[in-house]
């Protein structure tokens, strides 16, 4: 066997893979075979039965409404936000940054917990809600709120290192042969940006609807009204109805194999770089 | 004098507002009122809510399980990178989607298929269980669920520094007559060092905040396996916010303890680097 200098031997190279392989396996796989397989335990019959519940169709409905609420108004912030840090100069940009990426740092309870102290009942605009008759916290907005907040840095955070290293030459040549600053964003920028946007788009939008812990603090368990698909999850799992816990949740599975997918094709296609992605 | 360098580029002044604007409203308020509500309540108050018996066996199990979480996280996870960035093999490009899963598989769903794999009469559970191993419904099932959210965050931050590692200085190593094991232990291991202590103190950071992958393997028995996150949503249903706020001022000062840290390896470690 030959022993090159900067390389261990195949032998050691398979053991060292195998290892690798085995642990992912383990820790990863195994919990998502678990969920389809739970979920069909007992047949197809049951697992449409428990999906087309009244009850687990509202939350469907409801955990699509907020994604499509809170994803928009995080791409335009991430735009806006990767807009001004990228293209110009100005003091306090990497405070800037690092106050962007707060959100991450935060745990998802103390995330809903926030909007309790801003917006619940003894909160600091609790009673003046109250007096206009305004509902947050227990109601969607709150969900909506707490939403927005988690999957705030996503789109920001994938755009700025793109737009940081595309530089600002595509757009000074815009403007210089007499494009509007407008018609430079969208026909100079966006093209420029749109994969890692989409990018951007597909994590915060796998979030958003993932999202348990601050959503589970701010939305009060209205069945039907104020249950999105994870919290739905929780309360047929806490019913021992596991067939109809796993059912909910393999849709949920479902939607983070789509997203991987997808951003493993755009990783390879567009060589996006995947950094510390959360 | 201006506040920003001067640009033909439009643009700066809408851009820069709204996103000022918008982060403010979102985050910077909204989390400042914990620390108002926190310091509202009075410091004997904040006190005694976080010196309880039941916050300290949270804090300490919490705690205690985020940093073997992440101790695991760090060898699985840079075992996973050497992998996937020095050899090849068949399906490497799935297995490389597949470290992604923590990040897009919610919360609760990993929480119930851990449950029920760990569980006395789950797929692993069955086996443990005769040999007296406990796994769901301890702090072992708490770690098990903390290294599946927090491996990614591993192999995340040590490939792209693994990748750029070139082999000249592993080449360099070798011809002064290093061995494999010297060159790993007095090159490779220096070189990666800060991306593996940025990836240990995500896994860390984000593993005393987990809230949904946690709670239905841990049982929450009071006392015993009750993670500070779930302290704070009991207090809730209790509107008890004062002290629902102090344990959670508590946990938001350190995880931005650990913020501080990881940037300030990454200052460090890009001087030594020069770059």
């Amino acid at each position: 066997m030959k022993l090159r200098a900067t390389s261990e031997d195949r032998v050691t190279q398979i053991v060292l893979i195998g290892l690798a392989l085995a642990f992912l396996a383990f820790f990863l796989l195994l919990p998502l075979v678990a969920v389809f397989s739970e979920a069909l335990a007992q047949g197809v019959g049951p697992f449409m039965d428990a999906v087309h519940t009244p009850d687990a169709l509202a939350a469907i409905r409801l955990t699509l409404i907020i994604a499509a609420i809170s994803v928009p108004l995080n791409v335009v912030f991430g735009i806006a936000a990767s807009w001004a840090i990228t293209k110009f100069q100005f003091p306090g940009k990497s405070l800037l940054i690092t106050l962007i990426d707060l959100p991450f740092s935060v745990s998802p309870v103390v995330s809903g917990l926030i909007f309790v102290l801003l917006f619940g009942a003894n909160g600091l605009i609790g009673p003046w809600l109250a007096a206009h008759d305004l509902k947050i916290i227990f109601a969607v907005p709150g969900i909506v709120l707490a939403t927005v907040f988690i999957t705030f840095p996503f789109v920001a955070r994938e755009l700025i290192p793109l737009m940081m290293e595309q530089g600002k030459d595509d757009e000074e040549a815009a403007l210089s042969l007499g494009a509007s600053g407008w018609q430079t964003f969208w026909h100079v920028t966006l093209p420029n940006i749109r994969w890692g946007l989409l990018y951007g788009v597909l994590l915060c939008n796998a979030r958003a609807m993932g999202e348990f812990g601050a959503v589970s603090v701010v939305s009060g368990h209205i069945r039907g009204e104020t249950n999105t698909m994870p919290l739905h999850v929780e309360i047929l799992y806490n019913e021992y109805d596991f067939v109809g816990a796993f059912a909910v949740a393999s849709l949920l599975a479902l939607l983070a194999l789509v997203t991987l997918v997808a951003k493993s094709v755009l990783e390879w296609r567009f060589d996006l770089h995947s950094g510390a992605s959360h | 004098m201006t506040f920003k360098r001067q640009s033909i580029l439009p643009g700066f002044g809408p851009s820069f507002g709204y996103t000022v604007l918008y982060l403010s409203l979102i985050v910077l308020i909204p989390l400042s009122a914990v620390f108002l509500k926190s310091s509202t309540s009075g410091w004997s108050h904040f006190w005694q809510a976080i010196r309880s018996p039941n916050v300290v066996a949270a804090y300490r199990l919490s705690f205690g399980a985020s940093l073997a979480a992440g101790l695991i996280s760090v060898a699985l996870g840079f075992l996973i990178a050497w992998v996937l960035v020095r050899y090849s093999f068949p399906g490497k490009r799935v297995v490389s989607a597949l470290v992604d899963l923590p990040f897009a598989l919610p919360t609760a769903v990993a929480g119930i298929a851990l449950t029920s794999l760990y569980a006395p009469n789950g797929w692993i559970g069955q086996f443990l269980e005769p040999m007296g191993i406990k796994v769901a419904f301890t702090s072992l099932g708490i770690t098990i669920a903390l290294v599946f959210i927090g491996l990614p965050f591993v192999v995340r931050s040590v490939e792209p520094v693994l990748a750029d590692l070139g082999k000249d200085v592993e080449e360099a190593a070798a011809t002064l007559g290093a061995t494999r094991y010297q060159t790993f232990a007095r090159v490779i291991l220096p070189a990666i060092g800060p991306a593996l202590l940025t990836g240990f103190a995500m896994a860390f950071a984000r593993g005393v905040g987990e809230y949904g992958s946690v709670i239905f393997i841990s049982g929450n028995m009071p006392g015993k396996t009750e993670i500070a996150p779930l302290l704070i949503v009991t207090q809730l249903e209790q509107y008890a916010y004062a002290g629902a706020t102090a344990i959670a001022t508590v946990m938001m000062l350190a995880s931005f303890s650990v913020l501080l840290l990881i940037n300030w390896i990454q200052a460090v470690s890009r001087q030594r680097m020069g770059a």
